[in-house]
């Protein structure tokens, strides 16, 4: 397993795009921490990097590679390798590079300007974003054959968990508005990864508006350690729960 | 050695592969033959677990292959046509093979000599033609020396000089009491090497014959002319 | 002249006449009941350190209680502490505790029963029902006291210092926590509240009602249960207090109810969830204050009019303005806002577009507190950019035509 492991990291690495990507996140972290004038907005322009475009990157990257990967799993695949090492191999790959270049890009800036809880909580998100995007990428190729719809596939994933979603919760919210949602909030914000990230970070971000009622009630929960404890293990879930999944689809796969 | 019981196959409402069961036997060198889409290559895949069958099993050396994947470094597989990672160059490939096989044996590079592969080993895949594609595949599939080999159509795109030295070089492991799955157009290459004959058509098993006994039924030396006789028959 | 001579002749002889009397373990009075007996009007009465448990002391002649070496009085859970009756009173550097709690009787650690320039001065009270008690006073000074209540619910703990119908009060340099309010005004006039620390308090560190024409300076308002609350009053004045972490859904760091022609300026407002609050409010003027890091900065209700704001910095508030109407009486002009986006092509350090400051998806959370778990998602970030380009609920008059470039205050 190590030895497939390792020629995926070493074409991963090779990868322009994986350089480009680092590059980029680099960029805007370094010049969000020079511009902004307050380290609380910087905090907001990196979180929104971490919300919206290290899912939309990871997603689109991992479902292209896994595609351009064809070739080598099958030709893996004859050999007296396990399917669900292969598979695997690749999510890990995956997994590593996108979680190291995210680390890079926006960890080493953030931990430079921002060393606090909440700029520790960020990267934790971030870093657990970029798999959790890369897992959710492997179960849209894996039942999708055709590249094309499986990229597809992808970016509508991304949208729905970023805007998707949460246009669905704010209606249904202005239906229930009369009736005591508030716990049940929690375990809906679970079903989405990015929501939960969110979540997470502002609470330590916007601790003051969350002390209202509402607030507390959030912050009641996803403010003990049990409650973050159940948000990590949630969005570790989301890691298991995709590749699991999509274990399961390959190694019944035909090619 | 391999034995395929029942064997059922579906793609979508498609059926490829209909209740086959075959037999394949050490130092038997087989022809699977049939036209377009009769499922030869869907049963190549499934004995090397690229394709799982709705029903039926597939034995090797007596174990049921469906969770087994050592088996596979028994058998040596050529491809009908042979996908590599395009950024990787020939001595890559090759070299990542040895690597991930980890072979314990000794190295069988005849092939690779013969068709004078290492003067290319730093050519990215994607820049090869079709025949160096195929002469790279099928250097793969002998290098580990397996007891089993696998051709789905080798000589596919192959110029005459490599076809040649492919072919004797198929011989010469069908000598050494390989068991050989060849799958071919051109039955006229075929009938230097092969012992048994299996014959498919649209995903069903039409016969599983010796060649002797087919040479006798028929009158015809020749299998091209032996196999258009039977189809005439029918 | 020589009635002159007479007054300063008599004014002397009292003067030497006055007494300072003992009290101690060695001393010669073992009692303070004691001393309280034999004592005359300007003497003083010195408590050495030790424990006293004597109940009630009624102080009813204008003497002065000062203790050395920090003596106890304990009113052992049963006993208002010391009664102070007359005028010209000091009680200086005496440790008080455990005065009787009840729900029926305002037993305090010291209380003043109608009286003027009382002196109440660096006494430690602790864990008392009301720590200072004023009733009637006039011209009283209760300076750097020490009050600390541990109790838990705001029945069983009463008012650090609390006054009553007072007037011309100085409350300066207290430290008070742990009680139900920190400081509490109910028709007091004229008076001061300087430096003092009000925090941790169960209800208000400030609890201020129909007291008009007070001023507050420098106070800190830290971490109590529902921040400040000025209600029912006018000219007050409030400058360079500062409010912090005041949290909870009730919670604000100035709570304004029915208050007019009042100034508010150069106070900090720091992590609190509500900033400021106002309702029914009248001309007040709220100039160069800081408010950084809030929930809401400023929650203001259509009820209030000439609400005059400016000059003031708003900085890392997850909302700067919230409001419960349309209708907008009051002006904004000349304020710090950090989210301003607009940009000044004249260099006047003012921006050429106005700023408003309430955002649409703070409306939605007045209506759906719930709504909160959906901030900062990119969702209501889109809707509060269209609706800041297209504005539609939220009110059209609520802006900052000026707003400044650079912050004015910090």
């Amino acid at each position: 397993m190590y030895k497939i492991f390792k020629y995926v990291i070493r074409d991963i690495l090779r990868n322009r795009i994986m350089l480009a990507y680092t590059a980029l996140l680099l960029l805007a972290s370094g010049s969000i921490f020079s511009l902004e004038d307050t380290s609380a907005k910087a905090i907001l322009s990196v979180l929104n990097i971490v919300l919206l475009i290290v899912p939309l990157v990871s997603i689109v990257f991992a479902t292209i590679y896994v595609y351009n990967s064809n070739e080598f799993i099958e030709l893996l695949l004859s050999q007296p390798i396990q399917r669900k090492k292969i598979w695997l191999s690749i999510f890990y790959g995956l997994s590593l590079s996108l979680g190291l270049a995210f680390l890079v890009g926006i960890g080493i800036p953030v931990l430079l300007f921002e060393r606090s809880l909440t700029g520790l909580l960020l990267v934790a998100c971030g870093a657990l974003l970029s798999v959790i995007f890369a897992a959710i990428a492997m179960l849209a190729v894996v039942f999708t054959r055709d590249k094309a719809k499986g990229i597809g596939t992808a970016v509508l994933m991304w949208l729905y968990f970023t805007i998707l979603f949460d246009g669905l919760v704010l209606f249904g919210l202005f239906q229930l508005s009369d009736y005591p949602i508030e716990k049940a909030m929690i375990v809906v914000s679970s079903l989405n990864p990015i929501d939960l990230s969110r979540i997470l970070i502002l609470l330590k971000l916007d601790i003051s508006a969350l002390m209202g009622y509402t607030g507390a009630i959030f912050q009641d929960f996803f403010g003990t350690a049990t409650g973050m404890t159940l948000s990590f293990v949630a969005l570790m879930l989301w890691i298991l729960i995709p590749v699991g999944i999509s274990l399961h689809k390959f190694s019944k796969k035909d090619l | 050695m391999i034995i395929a019981t029942n064997v059922h196959k579906q793609f979508g409402k498609l059926q490829v592969l209909k209740n086959i069961s075959v037999t394949c036997n050490k130092g038997e060198c087989i022809a699977l033959i049939g036209p377009n889409g009769s499922g030869k290559t869907t049963l190549i895949k499934s004995i090397l677990g690229m394709v799982i069958p709705d029903s039926g099993f597939i034995t090797f050396n007596g174990k049921n292959i469906l969770h087994d994947w050592n088996y596979r470094s028994y058998i040596g597989y050529m491809p009908q046509i042979g996908r590599y990672p395009d950024n990787m160059s020939i001595g890559q490939v090759i070299n990542m093979m040895k690597d991930i096989r980890n072979h314990e044996g000794s190295l069988d590079e005849e092939l690779i000599q013969a068709f004078d592969l290492e003067k290319l080993y730093d050519k990215k895949m994607r820049t090869l033609s079709g025949g160096t594609r195929q002469k790279v595949s099928a250097c793969l599939a002998f290098l580990f020396n397996p007891d089993v080999l696998i051709l789905d159509e080798p000589t596919a795109g192959l110029d005459p000089v490599a076809t040649e030295v492919l072919k004797e070089k198929i011989i010469a492991e069908k000598e050494k009491g390989k068991v050989i799955l060849i799958t071919s157009h051109i039955l006229s290459e075929l009938d230097e090497m092969i012992t048994q004959v299996i014959f498919m058509q649209e995903g069903q098993l039409v016969f599983h014959k010796n060649m002797i006994d087919l040479q006798q039924e028929t009158g015809e030396q020749r299998l091209s002319k032996a196999i258009a006789q039977i189809m005439l028959k029918r | 002249m020589r009635y002159l001579l007479m007054i300063l002749i008599i004014f002397s002889a009292t003067q030497l006449q006055a007494k300072s009397l003992h009290v101690g373990k060695q001393e010669a009075y073992k009692t303070i009941h004691q001393a309280l007996q034999v004592v005359a009007d300007s003497d003083s009465i010195l408590i050495h350190a030790g424990l006293y448990q004597e109940g009630n002391l009624i102080i009813d002649k204008s003497i002065s209680l000062i203790g050395i070496d920090n003596p106890i009085l304990d009113g052992q859970y049963k006993y208002e502490v010391i009664s102070i009756k007359a005028n010209y009173v000091t009680v200086e550097g005496i440790t008080i505790q455990h005065s009787g709690v009840s729900s029926i009787i305002d037993y305090a650690g010291i209380k003043l029963y109608e009286c003027n320039n009382v002196r109440i001065e660096k006494n430690i009270i602790e864990d008392a029902f009301f720590g200072i008690y004023v009733q009637y006073g006039t011209k009283c000074i209760i300076r750097n006291n020490h009050l600390r209540a541990h109790k838990k619910t705001e029945q069983e703990s009463g008012n650090g210092i609390h006054c009553w119908k007072s007037d011309s009060l100085q409350i300066t340099g207290n430290q008070i926590q742990g009680h139900r309010d920190g400081i509490y005004f109910e028709f007091v006039t004229n008076s001061i509240i300087w430096r003092n620390i009000s925090s941790k308090n169960l209800r208000y560190g400030l609890h201020f009602m129909f007291s008009n024409h007070d001023t507050y300076v420098t106070n800190v308002f830290e971490n109590n249960g529902a921040g400040v609350a000025v209600m029912f009053s006018n000219h007050v004045h409030m400058y360079n207090n500062y409010f912090r972490e005041n949290w909870g859904d009730a919670s604000y760091g100035i709570l304004l109810k029915e208050i007019s022609d009042s100034e508010i300026e150069g106070n900090r407002f720091e992590q609190n969830t509500s900033g400021i609050y106002i309702e029914g409010a009248s001309r007040i003027q709220m100039n160069r204050n800081l408010f950084k890091g809030n929930g809401w900065a400023l929650k203001i209700q259509a009820s209030c009019m000439e609400i005059q704001l400016h000059n003031n910095d708003f900085i890392g508030n997850t909302f700067d303005v919230g409001t419960n109407g349309s209708l907008v009486l009051n002006n904004f002009n000349n304020n710090y806002w950090d989210k301003y986006e607009g940009y000044d092509l004249n260099k006047d350090r003012q921006g050429d577009v106005p700023y408003r400051p309430v955002s649409m998806y703070a409306g939605i959370i007045e209506k759906i507190p719930v709504a909160m778990i959906l901030f900062r998602s990119l969702i209501t970030t889109l809707m509060d950019k269209s609706e800041k380009l297209i504005p539609s609920i939220t009110p059209e008059q609520l802006k900052d035509d000026h707003p400044h470039i650079k912050p004015v205050v910090s």
